[in-house]
């Protein structure tokens, strides 16, 4: 597993449940204090231990933790720039959608040995769409749903997003546009603010 | 397949070209693309000359439209002359029927990052199949992925600080540091294991380095630390601390004539001339002794310090050669033994 998602994970808890909680998390899944490197890849099953021990220490599900760490990585304001790279898949939160079939190329762009998420949408009719999500990390599509969830506000449209459970290669998320321009949505320049 | 030709409206074309100029036989712009309108602001296109807006800077030469039409169909390099923060745009114009002037067709290239800093361009802007928001996600991207090797070098060159500062080894002789020796010290005192400590100063050293360049220097630490360790117990400590200064801690061994002994052997030996690459490397050795059982209460510093002292004392006597703190001392003045 790319250790972008490990240390997404390790943000993840040390941002919203604390440094004890990613203390505790991190002894227990024996990866250390230190944590995860971004660009290092780690063994799939330390990505499966951090996610168990998270499991324990936060006392939450899985699916729980999957899909707040989805919403997370969107609009957690201290790390713009996933936020950004997915805004430049469309200018609605519709073309958004469309473009998330690109997203494991987008990332093989930036990072070639980065493995992201295939996913596969299909528009049930244009207020009602299945989205297919095959990835070898167990409960992805919970942090499509969060992910998405986040996306929406951004976008300011209004959507309601279910996981609707496995199919027989993947992962099911049903999302339901309601409006589209609901709410005024996040500001998107395309020339990122030097700061 | 009729060869006739082909009719496009000014919006539809907009829609495919944005950036275009559609420039009359006569040279003045009868058209122009919403972008470029965008970046040229207050300044109107329609109406105006070409020339006076535009240069094409390459390929050459091309001054008038008629120069223009000569270039059908090839890469231009166009510069704005209104628009100062554009260096550069790339365009292609093509001639269009009878004497109706001709079609330009332009693009930011590397320069479309700026400009859609500086003309707030957004994805509309661009033509569908414009590579330009695929560009501007890329510089993104990587720009997220420097950050972030670069945290990453931080936090690797402070683990590497840490790491230098915890070492125990010089790295040039592969000796102990003076770390390590004040850690085997401080072990021994307070694990009461007695021992004998000698302070070895080179002599001739610099002489050595200036004449002969560093790596005859480093040449010359290496031999005195294959010297000292063949000349020690795997127990003892022996350490480099400073430029040409070494301790040697001699764990349990605290009979003077035996380290006096120790002292003379390193100093004959080292005294022999070393080969380095051709030239002759000589020098010697001042050595101060001090053992730990003449202290009631031995402490590191105060056993270096009387080290020392020794051992400037056989500098002052002509170097080459070993003494024992205490043991020179004239028998009227016990308080200052050296």
């Amino acid at each position: 597993m790319h250790g972008l998602i490990n240390r997404a994970i390790q943000c993840y808890v040390r941002d919203m449940h604390g440094e004890t909680a990613w203390a505790q998390i991190s002894r227990q899944s024996g990866i250390g204090l230190d944590g995860f490197e971004a660009m290092q890849t780690y063994d799939r099953a330390m990505t499966e231990s951090l996610l168990a021990a998270s499991v324990r220490v936060l006392m939450r599900p899985r699916e729980t933790i999957l899909e707040d760490l989805g919403t997370f990585l969107v609009s957690n304001h201290s790390s713009d720039a996933l936020r950004r790279l997915l805004r430049f898949g469309g200018v609605t939160f519709k073309d958004f959608l469309h473009t998330l079939e690109d997203t494991p190329g987008r990332g093989k762009l930036a990072l070639p040995d980065l493995d992201l998420p295939v996913m596969d949408l299909y528009e049930i009719n244009p207020s009602i769409y299945m989205l297919q999500c095959r990835f070898p990390l167990e409960g992805a599509g919970h942090v499509i749903v969060g992910l998405l969830r986040a996306m929406a506000d951004d976008y300011g449209a209004l959507a309601l997003l279910d996981h609707d459970g496995y199919s027989l290669d993947g992962e099911m998320v049903l999302i339901q546009l309601l409006e589209v321009s609901y709410a005024q949505g996040r500001s998107f320049d395309l020339a990122a603010r030097a700061d | 397949m009729t060869k006739g030709p082909m009719q496009i409206d000014r919006q539809a074309l907009n829609c495919v070209m944005p950036m275009h100029l559609w420039v009359s036989g006569r040279g003045v712009i009868e058209s122009a693309g919403s972008t470029l309108r965008k970046v040229f602001g207050a300044v109107q296109l329609e109406g105006a000359s070409f020339f006076d807006l535009f240069e094409v800077r390459r390929p050459g030469g091309v001054l008038t439209l008629a120069d223009m039409r000569r270039h059908d169909g090839e890469r231009l390099q166009i510069i704005p002359k209104e628009v100062g923060d554009v260096q550069g745009l790339r365009g292609i114009a093509v001639c269009l029927p009878a004497n109706e002037g001709v079609l330009v067709n332009l693009s930011f290239g590397i320069d479309v990052i700026k400009a859609v800093a500086t003309h707030h361009l957004t994805d509309a802007d661009f033509a569908a199949t414009d590579l330009a928001m695929e560009l501007l996600y890329l510089v993104e991207a990587k720009t997220a992925v420097t950050d972030e090797l670069r945290q990453m070098n931080l936090r690797l060159q402070g683990a590497r600080d840490a790491a230098e500062e915890q070492a125990l080894t010089d790295t040039l002789t592969g000796l102990r540091n003076r770390r390590a020796l004040d850690v085997a010290m401080s072990m021994m005192i307070d694990r009461k294991v007695p021992f004998g400590l000698m302070h070895i100063d080179l002599d001739y050293f610099k002489a050595v380095n200036d004449t002969l360049g560093h790596a005859a220097g480093d040449f010359v630490l290496q031999v005195v630390a294959k010297v000292l360790l063949s000349q020690t117990r795997a127990g003892d400590t022996v350490a480099r601390v400073g430029g040409d200064e070494f301790v040697v801690v001699f764990k349990d061994l605290t009979d003077p004539d035996k380290l006096f002994n120790i002292a003379k052997r390193v100093v004959e030996k080292l005294t022999e001339p070393s080969d380095f690459q051709g030239q002759v490397c000589r020098i010697s050795a001042s050595i101060g002794i001090t053992i730990s059982t003449d202290y009631a209460q031995p402490s590191a510093d105060k056993m270096l310090s009387d080290a020392d002292e020794a051992l400037y004392a056989s500098k002052n006597a002509g170097r080459g050669q070993a003494k024992l703190f205490g043991n020179v001392a004239p028998p009227d003045l016990p308080e200052k033994r050296v």
